[in-house]
């Protein structure tokens, strides 16, 4: 049997499960009775209970001599064809990541495979055959040298770091532009600056960054070592030997204990336990903390009894990165044996509860499936950023129309002053030397040239701006603000303790800009902690009345029923007294007939493992043990209640393995024999088990969604009787199917029926054959399950209760207030998604419900088209050719509110629906009618049509989505979104991996986009504009200058002050401004959450206030230039004081300007502001000091002019003049709602009492 | 069997809703991590900006009247002299004129002082259309042969004039040092009684100290065909020369004033003063304009009604905001933080 449950196996798809009932033969049935009987009379007295254990423990090695000793293959292949478990048609999570417009393409294409193999095509062939010979390293390694289990985190040896830095490094436009304008300026006639000066912008970058990367892989190199010398236990010369693990070799045999780690990816051979069960921790893989079955095959546990009979070859396919697929086949003893995902064991994973495991290794080193894992999800690009780009652009036309200017005047003034350009004092064309070079054109190329030079030269002073340096900046700021994110308190889960996590740095500020959120349900806005809560057995409706587990209630037999509880559960289950009085009580008949083999399927009919917490390893002698406690461990929380509660009333699964489940019964222990297992999958979307009891009895027990399993119910009509009743059945197991699902509970149908003999060889044949082929295995799988998962007896359904978390209703009302939609998208059945959507206040009573319930697409063109008009949406983009549609008659799903007022719109939609919407030319009016909707819902939806819905908004608006969820399959949805948040929750961590961000619970979100994403968006707006304005402003400043030196890119600054200045002087305050400033508290922000709508607006940063600033720079670069120039018109100021002068004025400029937005003044922002001048100032005199400069001693000399620092404090006021009044202006005559919360804050305007309900409203 | 997995976590204290935290705090709880440190925050109330803009009308209206008298108590003397001091009948050809070395260059102008000039009386010329910022220009010097003997061959940068015929390098190389400017300038009182300018101290002391050597003497100093202008004293070390090293801190705009020297006595008003000039400087080539100036001097420098008007008229805008803005705040106050301000509840029915 299979621990492992297909990915996409989650709860919402699980819900879909659904009973099925065989009208049951009679035949069947009255062994089934035998069977019970007999297990009662075992049953008849406490004491007999360690003579059955007895019996059932020599059964049990009996059993396995049986296998072990004579193990006819046939049999054989039955048993362990249980490891056989294959989904290669689900798409898995992996494979859904990395390819989500693979929508159209067919399931096999967009699989990912390592070095592109494709694995269906190429395993048969050998040459993409993996072969290991069982201890055999040398063979195995032989034809192909496989890696070995040395690993290599690290980017660079000693050797190549510099290239290999260097060559990362300059993947980056922003660096190929620096070193293009560094490698222009060494050109001779280009020399603007400095040689040495020109490269240091670059340098420093590349030193900075280089000694980061340096740093971190040394960590790597350090952990690398650690990692590659641990010891393993390898076989070798005859006995287990200690070996470092760097020098494991596929092919090897290698011993692990218990809690050690497993140092490559293994094939178990063999465990401490005899049925070769192994328990591993995924932890370090997936994150998931329950402990997961891995198996040894039978077949070869005794070659680890004998010590050095390791023998056999396995067939395996190319590593790959799936973690949750392995297609394997072992040669043995002449056996062909098959290997599954059941069988390996993983690097990273922990032993645990087994003493030692045996295996070969198949996969060492970098070809282990956890190091091909390790790579990064893709990066994504913030809105911002873009728009950032294309206002670059402008200023990238900008500098060119500056250089254009300065080139055009060069050429003009040379032409002017043509016949004079070799008598210029000041410009001497020719050689002036006796000599060989007398008469030569000096450094003069002809006037076209000389305009060409003077253009690329001009490029070079003017180049910062384009503000590269934004780019440094953004990233250090987003890793500041994603600091405060993580480090928020009120974002930190308590109960699972995971805080905050910013996995990706790119799109902190898209936070304050969501206008649609798709939300999971289960694991998102619920808890996906399930509660068995209903049951419906053989039609009839249990659980209305279970209130307590107390006795109160109980008769006698309820309590005989509760001396026999021996096993204690983690968790109570409220028992329903008429159901427990049904199972225990006298009265034979089918009802308690169904309702025994009810439990019986829901003990039986599953993936999960029982743990039995005593100190005894023997799990089998724990019936002796009258206080066990008895925790189950598998991966989907719905089975988890459901095994739980079929212990709860009495049937408790206590022993799973390969070969066998083991229940107690009331006391009895019955061992069931597993013949074959077929797991979950998305397109049955049901799970079956095949199993014989003690009397040879052989059935299939089924459970799975309502609409998979009803539709294979037998409909035989063998007589009157029957037919009436199970008809009766199926109609009172619908009713309360609908029931459950109104009160939102998950559903799931159980079924089951009896196999006869020759069924039975026709399956296992067929299931033989396809659980042992290497090719299309899960096809034939699912037509082998075909043959026995039909004609089935109804014999029940179950309710789950999946509960709200904390917070919710009020998360979703603020988020709604924020002019957030909030679109839920789940694979629940639609009533139950209603429901859900009810509690959390998403749907409310005045809504207009649309329903689209389509079944093909013209149908589903009708609806929409019906839904379009009796709303009056109004068609947007698209308009419908044909309006005939509109004629049709169609109320039916449309269901009317009455509501008062204008009421909103609510639409709701199906996953099939969706299939004929997304893939027709329908998407237009599915948009068009979904965004004049509050609220969407989307029921039924597979894991790629979520994607298929964000992308539906994405394409077609500019509004920014994020998507939320915690499980497997919502992971294409979070690639997809502009923003993808991950829940830790209980579906392990495959969403959080794909996530951006991810937390604790849905709540968070509140705080995230609403304060988080509101700060950041308003702090990297403003940051954006603000370093345009300090780059621009610089960069015209010189512009001026240089048309008053005939064109000839002389720059008045000394060179280390121009690249000093974006550098040095001025950037830390943006930085820290960026990082800390705040425009609103948290409090304010959250108690007013259409605050959120500046950001809709992009009122923080757009076109508008990107020419507004420019407007203004051009103004404050004009006041920089002119105030010294007519202030020292006609006087002896030379040229580098006039560039101390301009240097220190900009300056000042330029971080009073961002000291006048700052909102909130804290010591650091104080400290860099100020200090920032102060450095500047400091600077200047260091650089003025230094005798071989030229500017030696020129500040000196102005600190004492007074004209100096008239001109300066001139320049600030004059500069910031009209922006300071244009403020007040705007201030006073059209406040933005910022600046009224704002005031109104400060004022103590709001009531003081929001205090204590906040608090609530945010944890 | 199972290990028990630790979880740190918050516990909430009921009654002050404060956080607690076990030992495992994952979260500190500081006030700089919740940004939640004691800030400013400040608002721009009418108070605020009227008296802000009061503020600065208070302190510039002063420095602008402060400025303005200043600039009106120095007294200046602008004479331009390149035209008048050619011979009429070179007039059409003043390049010819002013290369033709047979003919005198000297030239005679009188000055009227208008008002009383204190002493010290600042004698600079003044030239326009010359552009030392030219980037050809400033770059062709070369600093460390100014300040160290030992390296006269460190030429780099001095291109197009670095080196004499026979390879030896020229001190101080380079075009500045070789356009450099020797009109000179002699003075008499009209009562003939010379008037001595000192042109010692006339450059940075720094610039004499460190930049231009105590040890270094002129070498090939305009021994090629062509002379750009003045000539040195081979005798005297750089440092020494304080023309030269006047002329070679550039100046920063293409019309420029440079020290000429001083003259340590008081003119009075009316007085005539003949002044006796060299006109050898050759600016007619590109069309320049040559100028004496004798100035006085006060704490803000020379005449430059400039900053004072500036100042002025700032002061004077400043004080009309603030004006306007009271009368604002009077007619149509805004009271901050009114909620019915907002834009949800000014135009309802919208989200």
């Amino acid at each position: 049997m299979t621990p492992e449950r297909p990915l996409l196996h989650s709860p919402q798809i699980e819900a879909k499960f659904s009973p099925l009932l065989q009208s049951c033969s009679g035949k069947g049935f009255s062994v089934r009775d035998k069977d019970l009987s007999l297990l009662h009379i075992g049953d008849s007295g406490d004491s007999d209970v360690t003579s059955i254990t007895e019996q059932f423990h020599s059964a049990d090695s009996h059993f396995f001599d049986q296998i072990v000793l004579e193990c006819s293959p046939q049999e054989s292949s039955h048993l362990v064809s249980w490891n056989a478990m294959e989904r290669q048609q689900i798409p898995s999570s992996l494979e859904i990541s990395s390819s989500v417009e693979g929508l159209e393409k067919g399931s096999k294409s967009h699989r990912i495979r390592h070095k592109s193999v494709q694995f269906d095509d190429l395993f048969p062939s050998e040459d993409n055959t993996r072969l290991i010979y069982i201890n055999d390293p040398r063979k195995t390694n032989e034809k192909y040298e496989f890696s070995g289990n040395e690993i290599r985190t690290s980017k660079y040896t000693f050797i190549t770091f510099l290239p290999k830095n260097l060559f990362i490094q300059f993947h980056r436009v922003a660096y190929l532009y620096f070193l293009a304008i560094a490698g222009l300026n060494q050109l001779p006639p280009l020399a603007v600056f400095g040689r040495t000066v020109s490269l240091f912008p670059l340098l420093f970058v590349l030193c900075v960054t280089a000694m980061k990367d340096g740093y971190e892989d040394w960590r790597r190199h350090r952990s690398d070592r650690n990692e590659n010398s641990r010891d393993a236990q390898v076989y070798q010369f005859g006995q287990f030997r200690i070996k470092k693990w760097k020098n494991i070799h596929a092919g090897e045999v290698v011993k692990i204990f218990c809690d050690e780690t497993i140092p490559c990816d293994m094939v178990l051979l063999g465990t401490s336990d005899p049925n070769g069960v192994a328990f591993v921790q995924t932890m370090n893989l997936d994150g998931e903390s329950n402990l997961k079955t891995r198996y040894a095959r039978l077949e070869t546990t005794p070659m680890c009894a004998e010590v050095g009979s390791y023998s056999g070859i396995i067939r395996c396919e190319q590593p790959n990165k799936n973690i949750y697929e392995f297609t394997a086949n072992m040669e043995y003893n002449g056996h062909k044996i098959s290997l599954g995902p059941s069988n390996i064991i993983l690097r990273g994973c922990q032993v645990k509860n087994t003493t030692w495991i045996i295996g070969v290794v198949v996969y060492a080193g970098q070809e282990t499936k956890a190091m091909l894992n390790s790579a990064i999800s893709p990066s994504k690009r913030s809105k911002l950023e873009s728009y950032m780009n294309r206002e670059t652009l402008w200023l990238s036309i900008f500098l060119f129309a500056m250089c254009a200017v300065v080139a055009l005047g060069m050429g003009l003034w040379l032409k002017d002053h043509e016949p004079q350009l070799d008598s210029l004092p000041y410009y001497r064309r020719r050689y002036i030397t006796n000599g060989r070079e007398n008469g030569k054109y000096f450094k003069f190329y002809g006037i076209p040239m000389e305009i060409f030079f003077s253009f690329l030269s001009s490029v070079i002073v003017f180049q910062i701006m384009i503000p590269i340096s934004l780019y440094i900046t953004m990233e250090l700021v987003r890793l500041g603000q994603s600091y405060f994110m993580i480090e928020d308190a009120q974002m930190y889960d308590g109960n699972s303790g995971s805080r905050f996590q910013c996995r990706s740095l790119n799109i902190n500020e898209d936070l304050g800009q969501i206008r649609y959120i798709f939300s999971d349900k289960t694991g998102t806005l619920t808890e996906n902690k399930m509660e068995f809560q209903r049951a419906s057995v053989y039609g009839r409706d249990y659980g209305t009345s279970l209130k307590g587990t107390g006795n109160l209630m109980m008769g006698e037999r309820s309590s005989d029923v509760l001396r026999h509880k021996k096993w204690k559960l983690k968790s109570e289950i409220n028992l329903d007294t008429e159901l427990v009085e049904l199972l225990h009580g006298d009265v034979p008949g089918m009802e308690r007939t169904a309702a025994r083999e009810f439990f019986l399927t829901l003990a039986a009919c599953n993936t999960v493992i029982p743990i039995t917490s005593s100190l005894s390893s023997n799990s089998v002698d724990l019936a002796c043990d009258e206080d066990v406690s008895i925790e189950y461990q598998g991966e989907s929380p719905d089975e988890q209640a459901l095994v739980a509660a079929a212990s709860a009333y009495g049937f408790t699964l206590i022993e799973r393995t390969t070969g066998h489940i083991v229940i107690d019964v009331n006391g009895e222990m019955l061992r069931l024999d597993v013949l074959g297992l077929h797991e979950f999958d998305s397109v049955r979307k049901r799970m079956s088990v095949v199993i014989r009891f003690p009397d040879n009895a052989i059935k299939v027990l089924v459970k799975g969604a309502d609409t998979s399993v009803l539709s294979i119910l037998n409909h035989q009509i063998d007589n009157g009787s029957c037919e009436t009743e199970s008809a009766r059945i199926k109609n009172m197991t619908e009713n309360h199917l609908n029931n459950y699902s109104l009160q939102g509970l998950r559903t799931l149908v159980v079924a089951a029926r009896d196999l006869s003999g020759a069924e039975l060889e026709e399956w296992q044949a067929k299931y033989e054959e396809a659980s042992t082929s290497l090719t299309e295995r899960a096809n034939k799988l699912r037509q082998a399950a075909a043959l026995i998962e039909c004609q089935l007896n109804l014999l029940g359904a179950t309710g789950i209760e999946d509960k709200l978390q904390e917070g919710v209703p009020e998360t979703i009302e603020s988020l709604r207030q924020a002019g957030i939609k909030v679109w839920v998208l789940t694979g629940d059945k639609q009533e139950t998604a209603i429901s859900i959507a009810l509690s959390c206040r998403l749907l409310t009573d005045d809504m207009h419900q649309i329903i689209i319930n389509g079944t093909s697409e013209e149908d589903c063109r009708l609806l929409l088209a019906n839904a379009k008009a009796k709303h009056g949406v109004k068609p947007l983009i698209y308009t419908e050719g044909s309006k005939k549609l509109k004629e049709g008659e169609f109320i039916g799903s449309m269901e009317k509110v009455v509501g008062s007022g204008n009421p909103s719109l609510a639409l709701i939609i199906d996953g099939n629906s969706l299939v004929y919407i997304l893939e027709k030319e329908l998407e237009p009016d599915l948009f068009e009618l979904a965004t004049s909707c509050r609220v969407v819902l989307c029921c039924r939806v597979a894991p790629l049509q979520k994607a298929g819905i964000v992308d539906l908004i994405k394409s077609r608006s500019n509004d920014m989505t994020l998507a939320i969820g915690d499980g497997a399959n919502d992971v294409s949805m979070i690639q997809m979104a502009d923003v993808g948040v991950g829940i830790c929750g209980q579906e392990g961590r495959q969403a959080v991996m794909a996530s951006d961000f991810a937390m604790g619970q849905f709540r968070f979100l509140k705080r995230l986009l609403l304060v988080h994403g509101h700060w950041n968006y308003q702090r990297v707006g403003y940051l954006v504009l603000y370093n345009f304005y300090r780059n621009a402003v610089f960069v015209l400043m010189l512009f001026w200058y240089i048309l008053q030196t005939a064109f000839s890119t002389t720059s008045a600054l000394t060179d280390w002050s121009s690249v000093f200045y974006s550098v040095i002087y001025t950037s830390v305050p943006t930085i820290v401004v960026g990082i800390l400033d705040k425009d609103l508290s948290h409090k304010t922000l959250l108690l007013y959450p259409k605050l959120y709508c500046s950001g809709h607006r992009h009122e923080s940063y757009n076109l508008h206030l990107f020419w507004i600033t420019m407007l203004d720079t051009l103004w404050q670069s004009l006041v920089l230039f002119y105030v010294p120039f007519f202030a020292y018109r006609y006087s002896t100021i030379d040229i580098w004081s006039l560039g101390s002068l301009w240097t220190i004025a900009v300056v000042v400029l330029v971080n009073i300007h961002l000291a006048m937005d700052i909102r909130r003044w804290v010591l650091i922002t104080h400290l860099a502001t100020w200090g920032s001048i102060v450095v500047a100032c400091l600077c200047m005199v260091a650089l003025d000091s230094i005798p071989s400069f030229p500017n030696y001693w020129t500040i000196y000399h102005l600190i004492s002019s007074r004209t100096y620092w008239l001109a300066i404090l001139l320049i600030t006021v004059l500069a910031l003049l009209p922006r300071f009044a244009c403020k007040v202006i705007w201030q006073t005559f059209w406040p933005s709602d910022i600046q009224i919360a704002r005031e109104a804050a400060i004022m103590g305007k709001f009531p003081n009492s929001f205090g204590l309900k906040l608090e609530q409203d945010v944890r | 069997m199972i290990p028990a997995l630790r979880r740190p976590g918050l516990l909430r204290d009921q009654p002050t809703g404060r956080l607690q935290r076990d030992e495992n705090k994952l979260v500190s709880d500081s006030r700089f991590t919740q940004q939640e440190l004691p800030a400013c925050k400040p608002i721009l109330t009418p108070q605020w900006v009227i008296s802000l803009f009061t503020l600065v009308g208070i302190i510039f209206i002063p420095i602008g009247v402060a400025s303005l008298l200043a600039s009106n108590d120095v007294v200046e003397i602008v004479d331009r002299y390149e035209t008048a001091c050619v011979p009429p009948s070179m007039i059409n050809d003043k390049v010819g004129y002013i290369q033709n070395p047979a003919i005198s260059k000297t030239c005679s102008r009188m000055l009227k002082v208008p008002k009383d000039m204190d002493k010290p009386v600042y004698v600079y010329y003044q030239l326009d259309n010359f552009y030392q910022n030219h980037r050809r220009y400033v770059k062709s010097r070369n600093d460390k042969q100014l300040r160290d003997a030992s390296k006269a061959y460190e030429t780099s940068g001095c291109d197009p004039e670095k080196a004499a015929a026979d390879g030896t390098p020229i001190v101080p190389c380079g075009l500045i040092a070789w356009s450099l400017f020797n009109d000179t300038y002699s003075f008499t009182h009209g009562n003939g009684e010379s008037l001595t300018v000192n042109k010692k101290d006339i450059s940075w002391k720094s610039d004499r100290d460190h930049k231009f050597g105590y040890d270094v003497y002129p070498k090939n100093f305009q021994s090629g065909a062509l002379r750009g202008g003045g000539t040195l004293d081979p005798k005297k070390p750089l440092s020494k020369q304080e023309d030269l090293i006047v002329w070679m801190r550039t100046a920063a705009l293409p019309t420029f004033r440079k020290l000429y020297g001083r003259i340590e006595v008081d003119l009075k008003k009316n007085e005539i003063i003949t002044v006796m000039l060299e006109n050898n400087y050759n600016t007619y080539s590109f069309g320049g304009k040559k100028k004496l100036v004798l100035s006085t001097s006060t704490w803000l420098g020379g005449k430059n009604n400039f900053l004072g008007i500036a100042y002025l008229s700032v002061g004077g805008l400043c004080f009309f905001l603030a004006t306007a803005f009271s009368v604002v705040h009077l007619v149509q106050p805004r009271e901050l933080g009114d909620p019915s301000l907002l834009s949800w509840n000014t135009n309802s029915g919208t989200h």
